[in-house]
């Protein structure tokens, strides 16, 4: 029952918003979906305490929904750790995004159809969680997909905004794409698609071949590597990344909800749901790992040089999603998984206080165009800085650390521990946390101190870039955020403050000598490791130095921002001068969008016109309006035999007569 | 040969002895402008008894009078589509012939032999049988088609009908003495065991005879290109009497085809599949391009129903349990369908009288939405569109036409049907978005009581309990023959 509301009641509610938004007005819809959203938030830890401290997972059968031949799915809700890790997540940042958002759309007139949206997401992201079998999975999947769609594209008088929706749209298709054909494949090699009797079902498999696409191949590598290609669309991975950095075209709260803690997580999260599978595969476990450490570096130095408030920690956001593809990619799925946890928290709390910041400026994203904001709005800067340093994972071993200290640490260890070759994950992920502390503090650098660039600049670009959300203040100064915009804030700091202390031991802790393992009673069944999966213990046992290299990552990333930005501010100017080739490819994201400009789009646009001009317009087109007007012409024939005389009648009649009697003696006759 | 014998011939002697009863009723009652409206009811009702006993027969078949009439599966589905086709047809009519001042008695008693008539035909198992039942049916048809006497339009229908019905009735005897003469019998299974043996294997006469034969059957069911008379009978008939024609003759007529090819000569498949292949493609091609130039709504049905039952043929032409089944619920939901349009083209009436044009219908949708989404359905499930019924019964009969490897049968078949669904199509484009024309009078309590069965059925039809007795009686039907 508790399952069932926690599920339900943002559908309920963007059933209420959506459908009778316009009847009941926009406070009332706000309310309902932000009370059903807190509600099922509170109901989450319930069951998060319940499954994961008290150890009761269950399985609800909601309703049977397609049973065809072999195909048998139910719709079901499958509450283990892992769902209960997620439901907490989910829950807990939608509803104070919710809550938000009442401040930050304040001045919207769609303001119903966001928060329907919003919920719309909520509940498509839970059906994704509480998948009990890959069908429902794909549906939530697919449901988050339009919701993200819709919410991108909220402002859809702004053209920009409707190119990143359909981007995101189009991009996630490749992956999904994949993700389809592994269903497919789990489907066609074990005649079931239902979680518990595809994991039971998978090592019977392992080492096996099947044809594919005309290669022999290894099954259980072919259908993970085929599965993690979505995860890879969802979640932003190398090379499937590029509708991220434009989906912050979306409202702030969007960004801060789907595109940080929740929606680009769900690769991560399938791959751990699918741990049974995937341990299965090692090659599969390579790929994975590799592409985590790629994005994870190449996101980072991509976020060094932006200048979008939103881009930078959206291009942060690309690069903490591939350190947990490389925890799960080592086989450490509960280190991943804590990532997740603890990122949601703060990447949402750096997505918020942005969005208060952009607030406060009056729609302008530019950090160039801000500085010495820290007096300004001194709770923001107070929240955005607490999001920093959980981010770059402040902390002093066995005393405290903030949220990133924990997780980011963990996944870092595990790397070394996992024995890459030459170490390549470990080095990038270290280089990667040197580079996300030098971005994220050149953002709070750049946006906090130094002085103030705003006060001549913001008034007219302004008005002209962002017409639709203008809030339309007479005041120039920028202004704190309403106390409704800074509650979720503190919320969210707080867990960014405290999610790593608190639950380390659960979610990754080892015993120590022998004595269980905290992390395995806290996960049960919900994740599994191959017998010789050992990463969570050797993660113990490596060299001293490696636990203090992230540290010495941060901290120079730290000092060297402090150069760059407060100490010698012409230094930036300089470097990129100096390294203009270097800088130009780091500001134009690698030229990845241009690649695919060149590589896809616009051979598509080619095919599509030519298709549309020679394809559609002459042949289709001329092909239709010949046969209308053969048919026409047709028609007029054949209504000439009907004169309405008789004899013409019977004279036809006769000539039929004659004609099948001659065809009978000529064909038919002596032919048996 | 006792009375109680004829016990399986109860039906036919109700309908027969109603219709003898009814006529005495008739004439000696007092003329008046609508003296048939009792009568019309007492004709229903005997229909309906009809059809209550014909449920009610044991389902074993059974032969009467030397095998020339058999009762069987097949027959009593046949019989009960016949029944309900003349019992709503003459339940449309009493409006529509009150408003002329012309709801004579004649009217019932002929539908009641013409039904006789049929009954007769669908039940015919032997050469004799077959004409009378035939003559019987045709002869009352021309005096309804021209039922309406001081019409010029009705008079000529009925005189045109009665010319090429008498050509066709010509070529059709000629064709039952040619079999008679090269089999020395009448009665069709004696028939078809001479047909199946070695020594009338490529009979010329034989084959002349069973062509001359079908013809005249052609023309009863109009296949191109023996079609010539329909659509201008259509437009002249009263238009309930359209509405007669259209459903319950040509249900008698293609069971007596049934009867001939699969009861008479199994022996000569190839000979009559080709006749009936040539028969189907020219009526499913002609009925859906002639269909598109027409202005009455009428005519166009006129047109709509020989291209009906050219998809009809493509199921028989298959010549196996399946293609029968496929013709069987063909015609029953082409039955239901048919009498739903009727229903709607006799409420198109206007102050001054009723109107047939297509253009009539303009913007009906704004001023009667409920009829005019009757038609859309019965326009959609007539252009074969899913989930509708029509839907279905074209399905059945493609699938026996490709399970026999008839392909070219089924290619033209859909394709035909894709350009019919322009006309059925246009006429929904004209109902809803073209400006509205008049409005019509409101519809009456009959008609709208047969569009909402209609509608109700042919939009349910997908449903098990539903579809599902009607396409198990059609299997147990088709079952009859042997293939």
């Amino acid at each position: 029952m508790i399952y069932t509301a926690i599920v339900f009641l943002p559908l309920l509610g963007a059933l209420i918003a959506g459908l009778f938004g316009r009847i009941i007005g926009p406070r009332p819809a706000e309310l309902v979906t932000t009370g059903f959203m807190l509600l099922a938030a509170v109901l989450s830890w319930v069951v998060f305490v319940q499954v994961g401290f008290q150890h009761t997972t269950a399985k609800v059968q909601l309703m049977r929904w397609i049973t065809s031949g072999d195909l048998e799915v139910s719709w079901s809700l499958r509450i283990d750790t892992l769902t209960a890790v997620m439901l907490v997540v989910v829950n807990t940042v939608s509803s104070l995004v919710h809550l938000y958002s009442i401040g930050y759309m304040e001045e919207d007139p769609h303001r119903q159809r966001f928060f329907a949206y919003l919920s719309l997401f909520t509940f498509a992201m839970l059906m994704l969680v509480t998948a009990d079998n890959l069908l429902q999975m794909f549906f939530g999947w697919e449901g988050v997909g339009l919701a993200s769609y819709l919410l991108i594209g909220f402002w859809y008088k702004k053209p920009s905004a409707n190119a990143a929706a359909i981007k995101a749209f189009v991009v996630n298709r490749v992956g999904d794409f994949g993700f389809a054909l592994g269903i497919f494949g789990l489907f066609a090699v074990f005649k079931t698609i239902q979680l518990d009797a595809v994991f039971a079902a998978a090592p019977g498999a392992a080492g096996k071949t099947f044809l594919f696409l005309g290669y022999d191949v290894d099954i259980m590598t072919t259908l993970c590597l085929l599965l993690f290609m979505g995860a890879m669309g969802k979640s932003a991975q190398f090379l499937l990344h590029t509708w991220l950095p434009d989906a912050m075209e979306g409202p702030t709260p969007v960004s801060a909800l789907i595109h940080a803690a929740t929606m680009v997580t769900a690769g991560v999260f399938m791959v751990a749901r699918l741990s049974p599978l995937f341990e299965l595969a090692p090659q599969a476990l390579q790929v994975v790992t590799f592409v985590g450490a790629i994005t994870a570096f190449f996101a980072a130095t991509v976020g060094l040089v932006q200048n979008d408030i939103k881009r930078v920690i959206a291009y942060s956001t690309c690069s903490q999603l591939g350190y947990m593809f490389v925890a799960c990619g080592v086989g450490a799925y509960s280190a991943g998984i804590f990532h997740l946890f603890t990122h949601a928290f703060f990447k949402a709390l750096l997505f918020l206080g942005a969005g208060s910041v952009i607030h406060a400026m009056h729609h302008e994203q530019d950090m160039r165009r801000m500085g010495g904001l820290a007096s300004k709005i001194r709770i923001t800067w107070a929240m955005m800085l607490i999001g920093t340093l959980a981010l770059t994972g402040v902390g002093i071993p066995h005393f405290y650390g903030f949220a990133g200290f924990h997780s980011k640490d963990a996944i870092i260890e595990a790397a070394y521990a996992a024995h890459t070759p030459n170490n390549y994950a470990f080095w990038l992920l270290v280089i990667a946390a040197f580079m996300t502390s030098f971005y994220s503090w050149r953002l709070m650098f750049m946006t906090f101190h130094g002085p103030a660039r705003w006060a001549h600049v913001h008034d007219d670009h302004a008005h002209h870039d962002h017409k639709d959300d203008d809030h339309g203040h007479g005041a120039h100064e920028p202004h704190e955020s309403p106390p409704v915009m800074l509650i979720p804030l503190a919320i969210l700091a707080l867990g960014a403050m405290l999610a790593g202390g608190v639950f380390t031991n659960a979610f990754i802790g080892v015993g120590h000598h022998g004595s269980a393992d905290p992390y395995k009673a806290f996960w049960g069944a919900a994740i599994f490791e191959g017998r010789d999966n050992h990463i969570l213990h050797a993660m113990h046992d490596i060299p001293g130095w490696v636990g203090f290299v992230p540290c010495i990552a941060m901290l120079a990333g730290l000092a060297l921002a402090y150069l760059y930005y407060i100490l010698a501010p012409w230094l930036p100017a300089a470097t990129a001068k100096a390294f203009k080739p270097l800088y130009l490819f780091l500001l134009n994201k690698w030229y990845v969008d241009e690649l695919y400009d060149f590589l896809f789009v616009r051979p598509s646009l080619w095919i599509g016109r030519a298709l549309w001009k020679g394809g559609d317009g002459a042949v289709i087109d001329g092909a239709i309006d010949g046969t209308a007007g053969g048919v026409i012409n047709m028609t007029n024939r054949v209504v000439k035999f009907q004169t309405g005389y008789v004899y013409t009648y019977a004279f036809w009649m006769l000539t039929g007569v004659a004609a099948i009697i001659t065809w009978v003696m000529l064909n038919g006759g002596g032919a048996r | 040969m006792t009375l109680a014998s004829l016990s399986p011939l109860w039906p036919e002697l109700i309908v027969a002895g109603a219709a003898m009863l009814l006529l005495m009723v008739g004439v000696f009652r007092p003329e008046t402008d609508n003296d048939g409206e009792a009568v019309g009811w007492l004709a229903i009702l005997a229909l309906i008894g009809a059809g209550v006993v014909i449920i009610q027969q044991p389902t074993a078949s059974q032969t009467l009078f030397d095998n020339a009439f058999v009762i069987d599966g097949f027959g009593r589905f046949m019989k009960l589509l016949v029944l309900a086709g003349s019992a709503v047809a003459l339940l449309l009519a009493f409006d529509d012939f009150r408003d002329h001042k012309h709801m004579k008695f004649e009217y019932p008693v002929l539908i009641l032999l013409a039904t006789v008539g049929m009954m007769m035909m669908v039940s015919a198992s032997d050469l004799i049988s077959l004409y009378l039942g035939l003559e019987l049916q045709s002869l009352a048809l021309y005096v309804v088609a021209a039922f309406r006497r001081d019409d010029v339009r009705s008079s000529e229908a009925g005189l045109k009908y009665f010319v090429l019905g008498a050509l066709s009735s010509g070529m059709l005897l000629y064709g039952a003495s040619l079999v008679y003469g090269f089999t020395g019998s009448t009665s069709f299974p004696v028939i078809a065991g001479i047909a199946k043996s070695s020594v009338a294997a490529g009979n010329i006469g034989l084959i002349f005879g069973l062509v001359f034969l079908m013809v005249g059957i052609a023309f009863k069911i109009s296949a191109v290109p023996f079609h010539m008379w329909t659509p201008d009978v259509y437009e002249g008939a009263p238009t309930p009497v359209t509405a007669f024609f259209a459903a319950a003759p040509k249900i008698a007529a293609m069971a007596l085809l049934c009867r001939v090819t699969l009861g008479a000569f199994p022996g000569f498949t190839a000979q009559w599949q080709q006749i009936i292949v040539f028969l189907s493609l020219a009526s499913m091609l002609l009925g859906a391009f002639a269909a598109i130039g027409q202005t009455s709504i009428k005519r166009l049905m006129a047109y709509s129903s020989i291209a009906n039952v050219g998809f009809a043929l493509v199921g028989l032409s298959a010549h196996s349990a399946e293609g029968t089944q496929g013709v069987l619920i063909f015609m029953g939901v082409y039955l239901v369908m048919t009498l739903g349009v009727f229903a709607c083209i006799l409420s198109m009436r206007r102050q001054g009288g009723a109107v047939d044009t297509i253009d009539d219908l303009a913007g009906l949708s704004k001023h009667n939405l409920p009829m005019a989404m009757t038609l859309l359905v019965l326009m959609f499930s007539l252009a074969g569109i899913p989930p509708l019924a029509g839907f279905f019964s074209k399905w059945y009969v493609f699938l026996a036409a490709v399970n026999a490897n008839l392909w070219l049968l089924a290619v033209v078949g859909v394709l035909a049907s894709v350009v019919g669904a322009y006309y059925y199509l246009r006429i929904v484009k004209i109902m809803f978005f073209d400006d509205a024309a008049e409005p019509f009078l409101p519809v009456r309590a009959k008609a709208l009581a047969v569009m909402a069965v209609s509608v109700v059925f042919v939009l349910f039809f997908v449903l098990p309990f539903i579809g599902g007795p009607i396409v198990e009686a059609a299997t147990a039907a088709a079952k009859t023959f042997r293939y």
